[in-house]
């Protein structure tokens, strides 16, 4: 199985998705994002989707999962980069991302993160 | 055609570029494609996850008025579905997930049909034409 990588910067995590998302993946990065909240006290997560091709009911939940554990770290959780393709998609689905926030873009999942800080 | 096994998350991803493969070379527009693949990808968890595993089958297909479109068959041989309706019902699940799958699958392809007995195993075709 692969590992999506978490990057630290100041008190933001990023995670940049670039690889095909099999469902035991995305159930470790929800872990690994898990223990570097713990471990470092970051207060965003910042997690870019642009090369993420499908978004489905699976991937969906744990997305929104990890919106609610960032928060029992007091930390905020952005997803940026949502291809239209796959934003049409979710809605036709009948998915909502409870938990997290979206922006357009990492620039902009940032600007919301420091509005908080 | 294709028929590939279901047995594991690596497969489902495996489905997943098929049905995209396929969806692309026979002129499903982008958007198209996305919904194909990722009802593809609800229908190849449900028969790995409720299914025990099966396979899955990826058809090019021609439409009465010459249209092309994708065709994609699931099979098992798990417990079946003893409520059709209830199943194809949004938010209900009899695990843990959301019960968006089927519902929602059924939505983002333009035919669907879904058979299924308890105890003889399910099977779901799918297809989406190309406009
Ligand atoms: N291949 C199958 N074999 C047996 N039962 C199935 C199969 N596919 C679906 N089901 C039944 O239909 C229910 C609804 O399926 P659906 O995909 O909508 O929801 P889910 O898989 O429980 O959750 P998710 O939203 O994560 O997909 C399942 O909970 C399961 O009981
Ligand atoms: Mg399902």
């Amino acid at each position: 199985m692969e590992r999506v990588p978490i990057l630290k910067i100041g008190r933001t995590l990023f995670v940049s998705i670039q690889i095909e998302l099999q469902d035991d993946t995305v159930v470790r990065l929800q872990e690994d994002l898990a223990d570097e909240l713990s471990a470092t006290g970051a207060r965003g997560v910042v997690i870019d989707i642009t090369a993420v091709e499908i978004v489905d009911s699976f991937i969906g939940r744990m997305l929104s999962m990890i919106g609610s554990i960032s928060r029992l770290f007091d930390a905020e959780t952005v997803i940026v980069g949502m291809r239209p393709a796959v934003a049409i998609t979710l809605t036709e689905l009948g998915l909502s991302l409870n938990g997290v926030r979206t922006a357009l873009n990492a620039e902009k999942g940032l600007e919301l993160l420091n509005g908080k800080a | 055609m294709n028929a590939v096994p279901i047995r594991s998350g690596d497969d489902v991803v495996r489905v997943r570029q098929l049905v995209r493969t396929a969806a692309a070379e026979n002129g499903l527009s982008l958007v198209d494609q996305t919904k194909l693949v990722t009802a593809a990808s609800e229908l190849a968890r449900n028969t790995l996850v409720h299914g025990g595993g099966g396979t899955a089958t990826v058809e090019v297909v021609k439409s009465p008025i010459g249209r092309p479109g994708v065709k994609l068959s699931f099979n098992d041989e798990g417990p079946g579905i003893a409520d059709i309706d209830l199943a194809l019902t949004d938010g209900w699940t009899s695990g843990s997930g959301l019960g968006l799958g089927l519902s929602g699958a059924r939505r983002l392809v333009d035919e669907f049909e879904l058979n299924s007995k308890p105890g003889a195993g399910t099977s779901v075709v799918v297809v989406k034409w190309s406009r």
